[in-house]
């Protein structure tokens, strides 16, 4: 299937004082309709940014200085402001991380999605009114109509983040970017909106693209997952093969650092160091300094992404020359 | 357990907290309004044995970072009972003579960015203790014990001189780790010391606590409302809703066997990163607003199990097959 | 344990830092710092600097007197800037009159600062009754014009010590502009407290132990000085003028020693008779002291300020 969007060889790089720094290297992916791909990594990985990149939201001193985005088989990266202002939200809605500033705290919900409507589409107000109840009421809020004479105040952290979901599928966007929807809620309001946006996907045959730090939310609701770490994506693959059986020595690390709910208590997995800054990352494959398979080749080469297993994987140790 | 147990090194009796949230005076005179509490912890009991480690849960507002700061002072109990080691710190902040008590207990928080003065070096951070309490004295003897701590930390001598701004957030917990420590206390009170820090960063200052703890037999209250993590370094779990603990047992028989609703509706929630295929039940509902509270039980309009007398009685804690449930389904063998 | 890193460490660290990078890459800051200082040597030092002796009688020479500016057709080079009706050298005058209007400029946000600073500190970090009731002394602080109050204070002690001598009256004049300047700092300073009051290292501090005062004087102090550093270099400006219009007034500094608000009032009164120099010069010069030290700290608060990068 054609997918629907293709991020090729995207690169991002922050210019200051101290010179040029790369903080997004090389990184490829696609996502076909109906699929959510959910991107992992610790922070400063470089995930948010790649979302950012995507709906056009760097910010200088960021800018996209290699690659191609391409939606829909036309290319974004180099659209023009207003062309990309009216993509934004009619194509490829976005919600955040904090539920509490997504949300104009003066303006009713109602106002702020018949707004929103209204700007993408050529409804009337009573339309779009009918269309922000039908939102709110898919999105699992009871009592739509009486609750878009609400302020943002009113509604708590799950309902508030289930409006701002109202929000961005408002104009009907066949691309979804989450940027951590539920890293600011509480476990049991987690489980429901990671069940909505599953439905919503489903029902809508809508492409996510899920931004997280935590493996937890993947293993729930995404497809495919990649697995980000220094600006680059280290791997890719069908979420379970790169859960169960990972590839990549950071990806093993990760899944051996997680705490388990089963099965005894052992000592957690531990990758000794940090992420490198973004102007200190070594040559070759970023992870070597940490790795505790680190080869000669790993020093001097960096790896491009190859098959490992069912995923793909950006290491040596996959390759036909690799030692044993 | 023994019959015959040593006695515990922090025991919690009856602890309770009422903030005043009231509008101003004026405002609630000309608009009639009846001034409002919020019960943050409302009679919460337990003991923590020496060398163990009791992990409070719950969702926020719960009250669990309440009763970490009503622990070591920094909150006072409107009512109950706080002993270490048998003597009331209550009184013994209360009355200022509270020097030999604050040598023995230490906090370490959740932010690590926060949690370091930006601009005094490590070496002034970690010492402040040894300076404040005058166990150490000289330059010479100072950087020495400083060096000390932060080896035993996992980080250099050469940090000493650096400024919190270099380091990152893992380092920066492993500073407060290594002031912490400056003391030698006896009881750890750790408040989400890593729900700030990434997945492998935890792991490595999680082990390094667990290591700590051995090494010195050091008492911890971890508070977190990462479950799976609790799993891990607690001997002991209490799980809160509302100001109130409704479970209370030991870690197996709590995640293996959970007795009450809530306890249960929680483990259902966590996503399952296993992927076992376990079908998840989210629950309805929102969070209970703390500023009114259901009457009754504290869980009863998200409780599958709720009968009458749950909205009318609030549950109190007892003990029922071996673990501390505050439920009348459990007590009347309603639960499946 | 020294509190800070060793001098040479700072100093290094300084010039690498931002701070001194968006110094050099700004032309008006480097200007502005540029004319400051010069005022301020020329100040300093004026009695060694200074061509002449102005306020030295036994040296003034009145066949010299009302001479213009060494530019125009009856001036002469020893005089730069022309002389006033006794014969003293303006340029000379100009020194001697911005070193007591930096002078009083300085010391009182000297004053100021360590009164606000302490209120605001106090008001911040203890908060409840005391916050309150120094936030309402603030207030009806700031219900008072400057000036008025100035010259209240001053009335009254003039007053109170009628034989004053020159060293009183300073003291007076500088408690008098101090008097209605401490307030933007305690403002200021409280709300920095209060946000550092939240944060945990000031937790970890009373965990510890530690005294409210001591967590107040080596906590919370050092992390709320960055506002307080920019509102003091534009308070100068703003201290250095009010003294000017309180000796152009009559009521600022003793007619011995005159500052550069004296020398304009005492000009003022020649230029209609045509000697324009003896009040233009001296008001130009309060003019480029005060919009120097205003750029300066305009330029300071936005370099400290993160979000405006």
């Amino acid at each position: 299937m054609q997918p629907l969007l293709e991020v090729d060889r995207l690169c991002v790089e922050f210019t200051t004082r101290h010179g040029s720094l790369r903080a997004l290297s090389e990184v490829s992916f696609g996502i076909a309709p109906g699929e959510v791909l959910g991107i992992v990594g610790e922070s400063g990985a470089g995930k948010s940014l790649t979302g950012a990149a995507i709906i056009g939201l760097l910010q200088p001193p960021g800018r996209i200085s290699g690659g191609r985005i391409v939606y829909d088989g036309q290319r974004i990266d180099t659209l023009p402001d207003e062309a990309m202002r009216r993509l934004r939200g009619r194509q490829i809605g976005s919600i955040f991380q904090d539920p509490m500033t997504a949300l104009n705290p003066l303006l009713t919900i109602g106002q702020q999605l018949v707004e929103t409507i209204r700007t993408h589409l050529p409804l009337s107000e009573s339309e779009a009114v009918a269309r922000a109840v039908s939102l709110l009421e898919e999105t699992g809020i009871s009592g739509a109509a009486q609750r878009l004479a609400q302020y943002p105040h009113q509604f708590s952290g799950g309902m508030r983040q289930r409006v701002v979901i109202a929000l961005a599928l408002a104009a009907g966007p066949r691309l979804l970017i989450a940027d951590e929807p539920t890293t600011a809620l509480d476990v049991s309001v987690q489980a429901q909106v990671i069940a909505l946006l599953k439905q919503l996907c489903r029902d809508r045959g809508m492409a996510v693209m899920l931004v997280t730090h935590d493996m937890g939310v993947i293993a729930e609701a995404c497809d495919r997952v990649a697995v980000m770490y220094a600006g680059r994506i280290v791997e890719i693959g069908p979420v379970r093969d790169v859960i169960h059986s990972p590839a990549h020595p950071y990806a093993i690390g990760l899944m051996g650092a997680i705490p388990s709910m089963s099965g005894e208590r052992e000592r957690l997995l531990q990758i000794d160091g940090a992420m490198p800054r973004l102007g200190e990352i070594p040559q070759g494959c970023a992870f070597h300094p940490r790795c505790p398979q680190a080869w000669a080749r790993c020093r001097s080469e960096r790896p491009e992404l190859m098959p490992a297993g069912a995923s793909r994987a950006a290491c040596w140790l996959h390759d036909a020359g690799a030692p044993r | 357990m023994t019959p015959l147990m040593a006695s515990p090194l922090v025991e919690v009796r009856e602890l309770s907290k009422t903030f005043d949230v009231s509008a101003p005076w004026l405002a609630r005179v000309i608009e009639r309004r009846a001034p409002q509490f919020v019960h943050a912890v409302d009679g919460v009991s337990f003991a923590i044995q020496r060398g163990q480690t009791l992990g409070l849960v719950g969702e926020s507002g719960c009250g669990k970072s309440t009763v970490a700061r009503l622990l070591v002072g920094l909150q006072t109990p409107t009512s109950g009972e706080v002993r270490l080691d048998g003597i009331d710190m209550t009184q013994a902040f209360a009355s200022g003579q509270a020097g030999t008590l604050r040598r023995r207990l230490q906090m370490i928080f959740q932010d690590p960015y926060a949690s370091l003065n930006p601009r005094w070096t490590v070496a002034d951070i970690v010492a402040e203790p040894l300076v404040e309490h005058g166990l150490l004295s000289g330059r010479a003897a100072l950087r020495e014990r400083v060096a000390e701590l932060l080896a035993a930390v996992g980080l250099s001598a050469s940090d000493a001189a650096k400024l919190p701004h270099q380091f990152s957030g893992g380092q920066r917990q492993r500073i407060s780790i290594a002031r912490a420590l400056a003391s030698n206390p006896e009881f750890l009170v750790c408040d989400e010391p890593t729900s700030a820090l990434d997945v492998s960063v935890q792991a490595q200052v999680l082990n390094l606590m667990q290591e700590i703890q051995q090494r010195h037999g050091l008492t911890y209250l971890f508070i977190s409302h990462n479950l799976a993590v609790v799993r891990h370094v607690a001997d002991q779990v209490g799980v809160m809703v509302l100001g109130r603990i409704v479970e209370l047992a030991d870690r197996r028989t709590l995640f293996s066997r959970p007795a009450h609703p809530y306890t249960r509706m929680l483990l259902d929630s966590i996503p399952d990163v296993a992927m076992s295929g376990r079908v998840r039940q989210p629950v309805q509902g929102d969070l209970p607003n703390p500023l009114q509270p259901p009457i009754g039980c504290s869980f009863h309009p998200r409780c599958p199990h709720a009968n009458e007398r749950c909205r009318v009685e609030r549950p109190a804690l007892q003990a029922i097959g071996g673990v501390q449930v505050a439920c009348h389904a459990a007590e009347e063998g309603r639960l499946p | 344990m020294s509190q800070a890193a060793s001098a040479p460490g700072t100093l290094r660290r300084f010039f690498a830092g931002d701070l001194w990078h968006s110094f050099t890459h700004s032309p008006t800051a480097m200007v502005a710092a540029a004319i400051a200082f010069i005022c301020i040597i020329s100040a300093t030092f004026a009695n060694v600097l200074a061509p002449h002796h102005p306020f030295d009688l036994a040296t003034l020479e009145l066949a010299d007197s009302r001479l213009p500016p060494a530019w125009l057709p009856e001036g002469r080079a020893t005089y730069l800037l022309g002389t006033d009706d006794q014969g003293r050298d303006i340029l000379s005058a100009l020194m001697y009159g911005a070193r007591i209007s930096l002078l009083v400029g300085f010391a009182s946000v000297l004053v100021s600062m360590l009164v606000g600073v302490a209120l605001g500190l106090l008001s911040g970090y203890v908060g409840g009754k005391t916050d309150g009731f120094l936030m309402r002394v603030c207030d009806v602080m700031l219900s008072f014009p400057a000036i008025l109050v100035a010259l209240l204070i001053d009335g009254i002690g003039r007053a109170l010590f009628p034989q004053s001598h020159d060293a009183l009256a300073y003291a007076v004049l500088i408690l008098a502009i101090s008097l209605t300047g401490w307030v933007p700092y305690a403002r200021t300073v409280r709300g920095s407290a209060m946000v550092e009051r939240q944060k945990e290292y000031v937790q970890a501090a009373r965990v510890i132990g530690v005294a409210p005062l001591r967590i107040m004087r080596r906590h919370v102090l050092p992390n709320v000085m960055g506002p307080v550093m920019v509102l003091a270099t534009l308070q100068v400006a703003t201290a250095i003028l009010i003294e000017a219009t309180l000796s152009f007034l009559g009521v600022g500094v003793p007619p011995t020693s005159p500052s550069l608000g004296t020398l304009i009032r005492v000009g003022n009164d020649f230029l209609f008779s045509g000697e324009w120099w003896i009040t233009v010069f001296p008001g130009a010069m309060l003019v480029l002291i005060a919009l120097s030290v205003n750029l300066l700290g305009d330029w300071l608060r936005d370099a400290l300020n993160p979000g405006s990068r």
